[in-house]
């Protein structure tokens, strides 16, 4: 028996190894292990044997029946590995050959800027505030110190609409009137910023639209100075366009602040170094900015010697098109999708 | 505001080795540089020629050949484009090897088969003004061959365009440029004295002045020149004149003009002999009044918004501080001249400048507001330049006030000085800042207060923050240490603004793109949408096309649609949030203005605006808009749209553009539509999402269809079911429709599947059959039985 049982075993792992698929090891499983097979009917023979020869038998048997199922197991998994490896190749997709792609739609780049900058400026504590397009005069000029007939109404051009008396409602024509608003509705301590639409009698050209986007800063605390707002605009400069991008303040008149600056920052795409962009001068002039003059402070009710505070405002169509490089703003704004779908985000 | 190098240094010794570092200090002092020119450069190799011959070029019309002589006797082939020349003329000519001051290398090439052997060069070309009409033609006795720079003894010198803030009316000038350089370079500056040879006489013998409005007219200087002989200007007047952008016309007119242009005092010149009795009078105007001005136009004056000067029978012989009259022009035959220094109110000037649409060098300068000091040193100047042609000023002048302003030493506190600029600038700082550009500093009884003297080329300066803001300026902006303040508050968005993001972000994931229209529409455009034509109208518009306020966005989108179309994007997918405008409501001074979302889908039936409304309102949990198809929206598809109500109040519209608009418009494929009014529908609170439990039992499915008339709305049959089936209902999908045969005409079949589920239990088939028990009798009394039945 012992001479039978050693026969299967050494037999087997040609048996097993012939088997080409995990339907034919199944086969041979079952001649070996299975209830009709060799093995089995040894065991059944046993009955024959004395004593000393069952166990020694008994011993070979259970032996024989663990090297076979552990070589059938290793065989099966072989054997399923490789039929698993047939259906995947079976199944290959090359992953470029799409044919519907879903629609994908986009954020107009104002927005996206609009976006950008008031996360900056949210991170820097700033509240956003927003006003209507349509003004009074008086938000959006006397009360900004700039009487009617003031020479400086010159620096807008302005669009009015037929509503009261000639000239009295208009097209806003900065963001500007949004801080009269704010403080008129609330009062200091203020940091909010305004973004918005706003409106110039201008034909539309490369650089200019008669509707274009500004964001205006206002910060009304005690003890607001000059060195507040250059540090908040240098803060924010190298917060919205990078470490190695700086701002400067240049001296200039507009007639809510006093003092006032031009806002400048080192030209984004030199660095500094001067560029056909930058007119060679390393600089780009980014927008305006000064302490909010005690006179609009008076209009709005509050004591200039008591509080102060600084404003700053810039164009925002002017950063989405150098982001971009665009060379023409009218692009923006006639909705052709070729032009729209090219700035997903 | 323009200004030579070689005339800011008869003011104060600036040092010309290094004109950009000069033009940075000035752009520092708040006179932006806009472009630095340096004159005389970039013309070696430029040469005087003689014309030769001229021919016509075999193979084209508009251009010539010149055959010129450098000297040598040698004809040289040139081409040129300009007609200006003839036989014998002596002109420029750029050799083969120049570069041109703009960058252009000159090379020998062929123009059309002919060669040209160099380039004859315009005013332009060499930099020397504006002119590019044609070739710039020299003096003929010039020397051939002799080089450009000599031949028009062009002194080497630096040109800086300046860009003057309103508040600048002192930089208005040479004199004001060099004074406000000189003080931040700490260089010695004064005005030199003119020195002139009076005639005797007497002025106020000759002339008279009559001020009628002193508010008008604070100062009227008058003076007399006589041994006037009308001739160009001396070379020297006419160049900077050139340079600074002004057209030499005469000795006398160029005279007056560098006054000008060096002190900042614009004055006039009248021509004696046509001034009867030399006598002036100044008044405002009077409605209906007409005056000739010197450029020959005729003008209709208003009362009280314009000045004028009249003569003795009050006739007007000029605009107060904007122009000349052509009556009492200087002309060849003059020989006396009555100068007249003035200083005119600001506000009256820019007023009456603006209204009439005539601005000039004078009106700029007066609305700024000109030294009213300085009226005898300018006319003394301006007798200095004529005196080399013979010119002679009279002894004596006349000199009439109005109404000038006064301005009261101001008080200036060193603490509020540093307080509003963040400084430790000492008070003796302050002194040695503001000393140098006239402002007389004296003490008082307080340390660390000034009194200040403001000084009177400084009219812009009347109050202690404008003083401060003097004192930043000379200080340097830069040199002011930058500090950033600590908020008072979290910075946040309101929820509007959030609830906007987080429709821009549903729709670009839905494939849909921002557009931004202009809110501008032209007349008719309203009505050709479908929409009433009530809208705020602009006063002033550019063109007819942008005269209207938008009160929907819907014209400005299908626009943009159309566009795309038009240029072969089909089904262009957009939406917008802007504004729109309603006429004011009763009361209201401003337009009934409204922020809007809308969505226009091409090639989409209104199915598509419905599916983006329902991922829209579901996520922003507007729950209780409804849409109501009982009155379709102006301009919409009568069967395919309706109104979104929130509470019986309509927040928007919703389904297709009207056939008809489509083919107003010229669009052709279909148009899905949706506008919502952000205000309106996201003021209330929304979108609190609650957690509902998630029951670990299992759920089962109960599939129902109805016969439903197509009166009843979908919507109406899936309230309908919420509310039979109760809670045990955790979800209900419409998931089938379907019309005709065996279902009768008029009605369809909704299929819908009900998801039951228990949070404390599995459902039985007691509570299976219940539910649809429950739900199939509710919709049967409203006239919507299940299938088969």
């Amino acid at each position: 028996m012992i001479d039978d049982i050693k026969r299967i075993g050494a037999d087997a792992p040609a048996r097993i190894a012939a088997a080409t698929s995990v339907e034919e090891l199944r086969a041979v499983e079952a001649d070996l292990l299975g209830k009709k097979g060799e093995l089995t009917a040894l065991k059944r023979g046993m009955g024959g044997l004395d004593p000393e020869g069952r166990k020694v038998a008994g011993a070979a048997l259970n032996d024989a029946r663990e090297s076979l199922e552990a070589a059938l197991a290793s065989r099966r998994s072989e054997l399923e590995a490789a039929e698993r490896a047939t259906t995947v190749a079976a199944e290959r997709l090359d992953l470029t050959e799409l044919l519907e792609l879903p629609e994908r739609g986009s954020l107009h780049l104002v927005t996206q800027t609009w976006d950008r900058l008031v996360d900056v400026f949210i991170g820097m504590g700033f509240t956003v505030a927003e006003g209507p397009e349509v003004e009074t005069d008086w938000y959006n000029f006397e009360a900004l110190n700039i009487p009617a007939a003031h020479p400086a109404r010159g620096m807008w051009d302005t669009l009015y609409v037929d509503l009261g008396d000639p000239e009295t409602v208009l097209l806003r024509t900065h963001t500007s009137p949004v801080q009269i608003r704010v403080m008129t509705d609330g009062a200091p301590p203020i940091y909010a910023i305004m973004p918005g639409r706003v409106y110039r009698r201008d034909t539309a050209d490369a650089s200019h639209m008669p509707v274009f986007h500004q964001i205006e800063g206002l910060v009304v605390d005690r003890n607001i100075s000059f060195a507040d707002l250059a540090g908040t605009l240098e803060a924010f400069t190298s917060a919205y366009f990078g470490g190695s991008i700086h701002s400067r303040l240049r001296p200039s008149y507009f007639p809510f602040t006093e003092p006032s600056a031009e806002y400048d920052i080192n030209c984004v795409f030199c660095e500094g170094n001067g560029c056909r962009t930058c007119g060679q001068t390393g600089w780009l002039e980014l927008g305006g900015c000064g302490m909010v003059h005690p006179a609009v402070l008076t209009n709005v009710g509050l004591d200039p010697e008591e509080w102060s505070g600084f404003a700053f405002g810039f164009g925002l169509d002017r950063l989405a098109l150098m982001r971009h490089g665009v060379d023409d703003i009218r692009e923006m704004y006639t909705g052709d999708v070729r032009f729209l779908e090219q700035f997903p985000s | 505001m323009k200004v030579l190098l070689s005339w800011l240094q008869e003011f104060a010794p600036f040092p010309s080795d290094d004109p950009v570092a000069l033009g940075d200090v000035m752009s520092d002092l708040g006179m932006a540089v806009e472009s630095i020119e340096r004159i005389g450069e970039g013309l070696d190799g430029i040469v005087t020629v003689k014309v030769l011959e001229l021919r016509k070029h075999p193979d084209a019309d508009k251009i010539q050949l010149v055959d010129v002589d450098l000297g040598d006797g040698e004809a040289l082939q040139i081409c040129c484009g300009a007609t200006n020349l003839t036989v014998g003329d002596v002109v420029p000519l750029a050799t083969l090897g120049t570069t041109m001051p703009d960058g252009m290398e000159i090379a020998r090439r062929k123009m059309r088969g002919e060669w040209s052997n160099g380039m004859l060069c315009s005013g332009r070309e060499l930099a020397l003004g504006e002119d590019h009409s044609g070739i710039y033609i020299l003096d003929p006795s010039l020397a051939l061959g002799t080089p450009i720079v000599e031949a028009l003894g062009i002194t080497p010198d630096v040109l800086f365009d300046l860009e003057i803030n309103p508040n600048r009316p002192d930089a208005m000038s040479v004199a004001g440029v060099a004074r406000d350089l000189a003080a931040r370079l700490g260089l010695p500056f004064a005005i030199p004295t003119p020195t002139v040879d009076e005639v005797a006489g007497d002025a106020s013998a000759i002339a008279s002045v009559e001020i009628i409005d002193p508010d008008l007219c604070g100062l009227f200087h008058v003076r007399v020149i006589e041994g006037i002989k009308i001739e160009p200007s001396p070379r020297w007047i006419a160049d900077r004149l050139t340079a600074l952008g002004m057209r030499p016309i005469n000795n006398v007119v160029d005279a007056s003009n560098y006054v000008m242009l060096e002190l900042g005092q614009p004055n006039h010149t009248y021509d004696l002999a046509k001034v009867p009795g030399g006598a002036l009078r100044v008044r405002w105007a009077r409605d209906g009044e007409t005056i000739t001005t010197l450029d020959g136009i005729e003008r209709l004056l208003t009362g009280r918004r314009d000045g004028v000067i009249t003569d003795a029978t009050d006739a007007p012989v000029g605009i107060a501080g904007v122009m000349g009259g052509a009556s009492t022009e200087i002309s060849e035959t003059t020989t006396s001249v009555l100068l007249e220094c003035a200083w005119w109110q600001p506000m009256a000037i820019a007023r009456s400048s603006k209204f009439m649409g005539l601005r000039s060098e004078a009106s700029a300068r007066f609305e700024r507001g000109v030294d009213p000091a300085i009226a005898d040193l300018a006319a003394r100047r301006l007798a200095e330049l004529l005196a080399p042609s013979g010119a002679r000023l009279v002894q004596g002048s006349v000199t009439v006030d109005g109404n000038l302003p006064v301005t009261p030493a101001v008080r200036v506190r060193t603490a509020r000085v540093n307080q509003l600029l963040g400084t430790t600038i000492a008070t003796d700082q302050i002194v040695a800042l503001l000393t140098p550009i006239g402002f007389r500093c004296e003490p008082t009884e307080d340390l660390d207060v000034l009194s200040i003297t403001i000084p009177t080329f400084r009219p812009d300066t009347t109050n202690e923050t404008d003083v401060i803001e003097e004192i930043a300026r000379h200080f340097g902006y830069s040199r002011i240490v930058g500090r950033a303040p600590t908020s008072a508050h979290t910075g946040s968005l309101t929820s509007l603004q959030r609830d906007r993001r987080i429709i821009r972000q549903i729709l670009v994931g839905l494939g849909v793109h921002e557009a931004m229209p202009l809110p501008f529409l032209a007349p008719g455009d309203l009505a050709r949408c479908g929409l009433p034509p009530e809208a705020v109208t602009v006063t002033n518009p550019l063109a007819a096309e942008e005269s209207i306020l938008r009160t929907s966005l819907r014209p400005g989108l299908l626009r943009a649609i159309a566009y795309n179309e038009s240029h072969r994007i089909d089904s262009a997918s957009l939406f917008e949030i802007g504004r729109a405008f309603g006429v004011p409501t009763s009361g209201a001074s401003l337009p009934d203005e409204r922020e809007h979302l809308a969505v226009a889908l091409a090639g989409a039936d209104a199915f598509a605006a419905a599916r983006i409304w329902a991922v829209l309102s579901e996520t922003l949990g507007l729950n209780d808009i409804t849409i109501d198809q009982s009155a379709p929206p102006a301009g919409l598809h009568p069967g395919r749209s309706g109104v979104l109500r929130s509470g019986g109040e309509p927040v928007g519209e919703i389904g297709e553009i009207d056939p008809g608009v489509l083919d107003a418009l010229g669009i052709r494929e279909r148009v899905a539509w949706l506008q919502l009014d952000l205000g309106a529908s996201l003021s209330a609170p929304h979108g609190e999402h609650r957690y509902h439990h998630i029951s670990r039992y299992p759920s089962s499915d109960l599939d129902l269809a109805f016969e439903v008339n197509d009166s009843v709305a979908a919507a109406a049959i899936a309230t309908a079911i919420r509310d039979a089936a109760g809670s045990l209902l955790v979800d209900l999908s419409l998931f089938d429709v379907f019309r005709g045969h065996p279902v009768p005409d008029g009605s369809r079949s909704l299929a819908y599947r009900l998801r039951l589920q228990a949070s404390d239990r599995t459902l039985t088939e007691e509570d299976l059959g219940g539910v649809q028990r429950s739900v199939v009798s509710a919709l049967a009394s409203i006239g919507a039985p299940l299938r088969g039945e």
